[in-house]
């Protein structure tokens, strides 16, 4: 019932919230649904207990003819990503609070709109109904940068959606064609999708539909082209959305559609998938190290760990997987960390630019401890979330293949070169005109940065939690039998 | 029966009123008739009569279609009001021409015999080329009409050669004996039959807007005053691909090959160059038009792949297609009503003043794209499931590359109401008319989130 809760509650609070008109009131009515809605992720946290099991379960007839059930539920992977959905959409509508947008009734509802699609999404125990709010999360992204982007927002958005609504579109042939093939009668139940008899040669079609749907979202080179452009172009609640959970819909795809579906075509054309996901990690790293915008420049870095987190879930190895679940959660709250970051020096300066930036750290030193924090994160360093998740990627993929795991450990090493240098050229140096009266970050930034800290260490040095709660879940969807 | 018969007497009473000048009588009592024929035809459920040696057939299938046509006229009716607000005269002739052609519509998707689906599809047409140029002062109108005219009763003519055609080699107009005659005859049809058939599948496209058949519809459309536009692309589309699908579905109940190659070209054809062509296009009802050009494309997977499923997913298919279109000429009506046009440019910011309409607007484009959770989503959910059950995998991929495309001419409403700025205006619509365009969108909703309440009917 608990998932039920954590689906409806968004949006039963978001309803109202659109009629309203002040804007503070809105703010704060939103930052607390938000936390309510944590709230009850937490009990949801509580109440689950370490098994290969999915738990909390909930189940009603929709659809009883075509084997269509409203089916929610969470197994560990699922808790993980709920929790971080639920985590970081407090902190994002917290993080914005000094910014006014206009009209804030639909910007917070929109948030709240989309909070709701993406529980949907990763407790549907339920193939299509997975795919309704698949889709249902993009409208409210679509509006949010739409309306309240920067510059050019109109195409890029309207790139952004023609991209991820085109590849969605083949999963859903993908699922129908698979429906026709579970056993009798037919049902649309994850586990008999599960079930399904595919020939060698339908599954490499539907892996391919798959592969098409998951990698325009995550995105893999090269299927990356709107995600720059989207993620400079919209404004900063709607990069972090993206960026933070988004993005995790397409990894969470490939684990709980893609392994279990087309288990053998992965270990036919995985290598494919496998080189496209390296090619773009080192695309991203270099091209990022050339960037000047910030935001770009997150941005690409954000390509390049996708593409890490890729070929991890591509090879089929259960470190590998593991590894690619933790760093689902670290590079959400990393990214969202960053952009925060970035949003709260641009509303200070106006820019984003790195080059007329310096010295921030002389003026604000708050900032530019909170800025290091999260920026090691992100480049992995020991103790931190990022080195987990990428250590175990990269074990995974060394088992796998020695080139590939050489390859995507040089595109760490790139990621301490672009992200450093950026600190470097930002935070240290000398102090300009345009950095001279910057301000120290407020109590509301500070409490929306507090979480984030917490969590990078927390799961940087005790990982073991963590890794308990996916376990078997990992298990159970590498070896799943039929 | 029953509804045609409701049907004529109201159209009759409605000339006699307007002879007696009571114009403020004339839109109730055609609601009230239009719902009374609604309640007269629901009775026919599970009755499976036939009528006059099965001329007319009140099967199930003939009553789901009907009650969603008699629905869409009601919804068109009711605006029928605020479009038609600044004319002096009582137009009983227009309504009473629609009546009948919803009359011809009901004979179409009811019939058992060629001679009836003739005779609709004449007493629909011969109405809709009135219809087409009763703006009688405005050029557009009258090119509208002569077009369509010209076209159509030509077609007709295919049409009527194709059935006799048919008749010539199974002499039977029934379309049982039809079918009798097939499947005797299966794998060594004569040359006539066939070239009959593809006479009537000819014929019967040309109704539907079917590429290659289609040249009329988007000057037709554009021309015809809007109200009725709504009525072609709404109730008259679901008419003939009803009736081609009926014919399918009793005729072939099992020789696929002979017209299988040809409707699945047609039916490719029709879904790329509709939404193709539709992405040149710079105003909404143009847009409009070549939007159902595509879904007529679409449609045709449920005839393709004809099974209990897919006449399931036809019936909500054109429910929610109906009901989606009806709401976006509604807003069309309002904004044609303000600005004198419909461009894509001269609806920019309208939703800064105008919040209901937008919504409702965006709303129907996100229907017609297909976005879950609306009514147009799982509409094409049944559809590509139906077409993917029979092994049309390939077709239904072509028909998502169409949607994907079609995603583009769709949100150029959206964009422009919402992210362009522009020259504020108030649409002006009454009371009434944004409780019907509201009830419209709730309706799209509620399909789409208890779409089991709409399917698993026939």
């Amino acid at each position: 019932m608990l998932t039920v809760v954590l689906i409806i509650l968004p949006l039963l609070f978001a309803l109202p919230l659109f009629a309203f008109r002040k804007e503070k009131l809105i703010k704060r009515v939103a930052l607390v649904i938000a936390l309510i809605e944590f709230g009850v992720a937490v009990a949801a946290f509580i109440q689950y207990k370490t098994s290969c099991h999915c738990q909390l379960l909930f189940s009603a007839h929709w659809f009883g003819s075509s084997g269509i059930t409203l089916k929610f539920g969470m197994d560990g992977i699922s808790l993980l990503l709920v929790m971080l959905t639920t985590l970081l959409v407090p902190v994002i509508i917290l993080s914005s609070f000094r910014h006014s947008y206009k009209k804030p009734s639909a910007f917070y509802g929109l948030i709240l709109v989309m909070e709701m699609a993406l529980v949907g999404v990763f407790t549907a125990f339920d193939g299509l109904i997975f795919y309704i709010f698949w889709e249902m999360a993009l409208i409210p992204a679509y509006f949010i940068c739409a309306v309240w982007g920067g510059n050019d927002k109109i195409r890029i958005t309207f790139k952004f959606f023609i991209y991820t609504f085109t590849g969605s579109l083949f999963m859903l042939v993908a699922l129908i064609y698979v429906y026709f093939r579970t056993p009798l009668p037919h049902s649309f139940d994850l586990f008999a999708l599960y079930n399904a008899t595919l020939s060698p040669a339908g599954q490499t079609w539907v892996f391919l539909a798959l592969f098409f749907a998951f990698a325009i979202k995550m995105p893999v080179f090269p299927f990356h082209t709107w995600q720059p452009d989207t993620y400079t172009g919209s404004p900063g609640p709607g990069t972090m959305l993206l960026s933070g959970i988004m993005l995790k819909m397409g990894i969470y795809g490939v684990i709980r559609l893609m392994i279990p579906l087309c288990r053998e075509a992965l270990q036919q054309f995985g290598t494919i998938a496998v080189i496209l996901s390296v090619i773009g990690i080192v695309y991203a790293s270099l091209i990022a190290i050339r960037q000047d915008d910030m935001k770009r420049l997150v941005a690409y870095s954000s390509i390049a760990h996708a593409g890490l987190m890729a070929a991890g879930v591509f090879i089929l190895n259960i470190k590998a997987l593991e590894g690619a679940v933790i760093q689902m959660i670290s590079h959400g709250i990393n990214i969202v960390g960053l952009f925060i970051m970035i949003e709260f020096i641009q509303e200070r300066v106006n820019t984003r630019k790195i080059s007329e930036l310096g010295g921030i750290a002389i003026k604000a030193p708050r900032l530019a401890i909170f800025f290091m924090i999260l920026l090691l994160g992100s480049i992995a360093l020991p103790l931190t979330n990022g080195f987990i998740g990428e250590f175990l990627l990269l074990l995974g993929l060394f088992e796998y293949n020695i080139v590939f795991a050489v390859i995507a450990g040089l595109a760490m090493i790139f990621s301490a070169v672009y992200m450093l240098w950026m600190y470097q050229r930002t935070m240290l140096g000398k102090v300009n005109a345009l950095t001279e009266n910057i301000t120290d970050l407020s109590v509301p930034e500070t409490l929306a940065l507090v979480p984030l800290v917490i969590m990078i260490f927390w799961i940087g040095i005790f990982p073991g939690m963590f890794l308990q709660t996916i376990d078997m879940d990992i298990l159970k969807i590498l070896f799943y039998s039929h | 029966m029953a509804p045609i018969i409701s049907l004529s007497v109201l159209g009759v009473l409605v000339l006699f009123f307007g002879i007696l000048k009571k114009k403020s009588l004339l839109l109730p009592l055609i609601l009230a008739g239009l719902l009374i024929t609604l309640i007269l035809t629901i009775p026919e459920w599970n009755t499976f009569r036939s009528y006059y040696n099965d001329m007319l057939m009140a099967d199930n299938y003939a009553v789901a279609f009907n009650t969603v046509m008699i629905l869409s006229t009601l919804f068109i009716f009711s605006f029928a009001g605020h479009y038609y607000k600044s004319v002096e005269r009582p137009l009983d002739d227009i309504y009473a021409i629609m009546i009948f052609a919803l009359a011809g519509a009901v004979m179409m998707t009811s019939y058992g015999n060629l001679i009836i689906l003739f005779l609709g599809i004449e007493t629909l047409s011969i109405a809709l080329y009135v219809l087409a140029g009763s703006h009688k002062e405005a050029i557009t109108s009258n090119e509208a009409t002569l077009k369509y005219f010209l076209m159509g009763s030509f077609i007709s003519g295919f049409l009527l050669f194709g059935i006799a055609l048919i008749y010539g080699s199974a002499h039977s107009f029934n379309l049982k004996e039809i079918a009798e005659f097939v499947s005797l005859h299966s794998g060594h049809l004569p040359p006539m039959f066939i070239a009959g058939l593809f006479l009537f599948i000819a014929g019967l496209s040309f109704k539907i807007a079917i590429v290659p058949f289609h040249f009329w519809a988007p000057d037709v459309y554009e021309g015809t005053p809007t109200l009725l536009t709504a009525f072609m692309a709404s109730v008259v589309k679901t008419a003939s691909i009803v009736a081609l699908f009926r014919f399918f579905s009793i005729v072939f109940a099992g020789n696929r090959e002979i017209w299988e190659p040809t409707l699945v070209i047609l039916s490719i054809l029709t879904i790329l160059i509709g939404n193709l062509t539709g992405l040149y296009q710079p105003g909404l009802k143009r847009m409009l038009a070549y939007s159902s050009i595509s879904h007529s494309g679409y449609m045709m997977l449920a005839v393709i792949a004809f099974s209990s499923r897919s006449a399931n997913a036809l019936l909500f298919y054109t429910l929610s297609y109906s009901i989606a279109t009806i709401l976006a000429f509604a807003i069309l009506m309002l904004i044609r009503e303000s600005k004198g046009n419909d461009f894509f440019t001269s609806m920019n910011g309208l939703a800064k003043k105008n919040p209901l309409e937008a919504f409702c607007l965006t709303i129907a484009m996100l229907s017609l794209t297909g976005i879950p959770p609306l009514a147009g989503f799982m509409a094409k959910f049944f559809l590509f499931a139906a077409a993917v059950e029979q092994g049309y995998t390939g077709l239904v991929i072509i028909a998502i590359l169409g949607s994907a495309i079609s995603a583009v001419y769709y949100f150029k409403p959206i964009i422009a109401m919402y992210f362009k700025e522009g020259e504020e205006i108030q649409l002006k619509a009454g009371r009434l008319f944004k409780i019907i365009i509201g009830t419209l969108t709730l309706l799209i909703l509620a399909i789409g989130l208890f779409p089991f309440l709409f399917s698993g009917l026939i």
